[in-house]
């Protein structure tokens, strides 16, 4: 990735922790996480389950407080979500009792900054470039998973937020959807042009979708190693039979497996 | 440089991709209209060979065309109306004023949790005991007039009402509430966006319930003590053995639940058309 280019997310020694009720013990989830992601880079975290990746985006969208550490998202430190970053959540969060379209205008209802049918049209728009036009008035359970999946980049997108948050967006899905999706995505966020921080659990999702895949340590997580994906950047599925391919998976894999092992064989 | 995918064609889908409901045929549709159909006529067919043969005594049991004959005859001469003008009056203004009171209530009490610390007691306490027991006291207080039966009326429906809109506001699914916050959403937006419309199925459901108890307020109101309606109507022909007009006004009383039923039925619908299971 070319250094010139803007940052757009920074992150600076994140730490979170909270106390547990059950437990009655304070829960270290974030030791202190050094991230920094420039302008149209597209950056997974891969780690093992539990390990706090899903509550660094969260903090990235300011859903919940960092204990000490900041994060900044165009060089403003975020205290609460804003219209400069939005999430992808999984397909369950389409509200039922909203049409496609009117799921995708959602944001930009809260928002207020469009006229209604301004934003009508905007959500026309990305309904449209996530490849749903003649669903706009179908309700999300007349959808299969991948179909709502797409509603739901249209609604973050819908926003226009600088930074594209994606929390394990093809969790759900099939792997044949999951792989067809993978490359939609990466057509729809070229399109768009955004930035974007996603998390997965699938290795290979990770590598395919994105420049650089950085690896949390077990909880409290601490970031274990950043890995570069070599690859061409056009990229069509093909690119997942490639040697080096293989090899980032293997190397990444590991990584994971060492962290996975660890604490469970030493407690 | 971003990662740009070789062939950037997004692959618009169809209309028909869309999940098809399966087509059944005219039978299976209707099988279990047809199946309920022929075995009510089974039991009136049974019902009136029993009283017609003597093989059961008509003045206990009466008969569907003893029935039909009564009822007939009260709507002929007229009889009926004024009960049934008494009745459909309680019933309007019991159960709507519940509604009027029940549904706002019960949404502020699921919204604002310290409302429901105070009110709680009390609605758990009203709630579990059966109303009927309120009968005696609401008689001293109102008297037996029309106040009276709106009374009963109106303690028996609220409840139902005020408790399932309540819960339906308090367990909106977490999901949707981090959906709402992460768009920064504020708490009067949560509340108009996530927590409204999610309460609408338990809402119906409270209007459902209220509805039975509704219907058991008018008919025990009236039994206590009135000058008119179904159930005095009712309690008077049963004092007098004319089993046959018993017979009608039970009939009255659950022809209007099961109409009444309906009508909120199509409300719901309306409302639902958002929920799997009412497109089957």
């Amino acid at each position: 990735m070319d250094n010139s280019r803007q940052v757009k997310l920074e992150a600076r020694d994140v730490r979170l922790a909270f106390y547990n009720e059950r437990m009655k013990r304070q829960l270290t989830v974030l030791a202190g996480i050094d991230l920094t992601v420039r302008e149209g880079e597209l950056v997974a975290i891969v780690g093992p389950s539990g390990c706090g990746k899903s509550t660094f985006l969260n903090a990235v969208d300011g859903l919940v407080k960092t204990t000490r550490g900041e994060i900044r998202v165009d060089g403003r430190i975020v205290t609460a979500p804003g219209p400069d970053r939005a999430m992808v959540f999984q397909q369950d969060s389409l509200f039922p009792w909203r049409t496609v379209l009117r799921n995708v205008m959602y944001g930009l209802e809260l928002q207020k900054r469009l006229p209604q049918e301004a934003m009508k049209k905007r959500a026309a728009d990305l309904v449209e470039l996530v490849g749903l036009s003649g669903f706009a008035q179908h309700y999300p359970h007349e959808l299969s998973g991948g179909m709502r999946q797409r509603v739901n980049i249209a609604r973050a997108l819908a926003t226009d937020p600088q930074l594209l948050l994606l929390d394990e967006p093809f969790a759900a899905l099939d792997a044949q959807t999951r792989e067809f999706m993978q490359s939609e995505l990466l057509k729809i966020l070229a399109r768009a042009g955004k930035t974007a921080l996603f998390i997965t659990h699938q290795i290979d999702e990770a590598i395919f979708l994105s420049h650089r895949v950085v690896v949390f340590s077990a909880r409290p997580a601490r970031i274990k190693e950043i890995v570069e994906v070599d690859l061409p950047v056009d990229r069509t599925l093909d690119v997942k039979l490639q040697p080096r391919f293989r090899v980032l998976q293997d190397h990444i894999w590991r990584l994971i497996q060492e962290e996975s092992a660890g604490p469970a064989m030493a407690g | 440089m971003s990662v740009t995918p070789a062939d950037d064609e997004i692959v618009p889908l169809r209309e028909d991709a869309a999940v098809a409901a399966p087509t059944a045929s005219t039978w299976q549709r209707n099988e279990n209209f047809v199946l309920g159909l022929v075995s009510v006529i089974a039991f009136l067919l049974f019902w009136e060979f029993s009283a017609a043969s003597g093989w059961a005594n008509p003045l206990f049991t009466s008969s569907p065309s003893r029935i039909w004959t009564a009822g007939y005859e009260m709507f002929r001469d007229g009889s009926i109306y004024s009960d049934l003008a008494v009745s459909a009056q309680e019933f309007v203004l019991g159960y709507g004023l519940a509604v009027i009171v029940g549904v706002p209530l019960g949404i502020l009490m699921g919204w604002y949790s310290r409302l429901n610390a105070v009110l709680d007691p009390f609605v758990n306490a009203l709630y579990a005991t059966p109303r009927i027991a309120l009968m005696p006291l609401i008689i001293i207080w109102f008297g037996i007039d029309l106040s009276a039966k709106i009374a009963i009326i109106f303690l028996s429906t609220v409840f139902p009402i005020l408790v399932n809109t309540m819960t339906g506001v308090r367990t909106m699914e977490r999901d949707f509430v981090k959906v709402a916050r992460s768009f920064g959403a504020s708490d009067a937006q949560l509340f108009r966006t996530v927590a409204l419309p999610s309460s609408v199925p338990n809402l119906l459901t409270g209007l459902r319930l209220g509805l039975g108890h509704a219907l058991i307020g008018i008919v025990v109101g009236e039994m206590y003590g009135a000058s008119a309606g179904i159930g005095f109507m009712m309690q008077t022909a049963g004092a007098t053995f004319q089993t046959d007009k018993v017979m009608v006004g039970i009939l009255i009383i659950a022809a209007a639940g099961m109409g009444l039923t309906q009508v909120l039925r199509m409300i719901e619908r309306k409302f639902d058309v958002w929920r799997p299971d009412h497109h089957v």
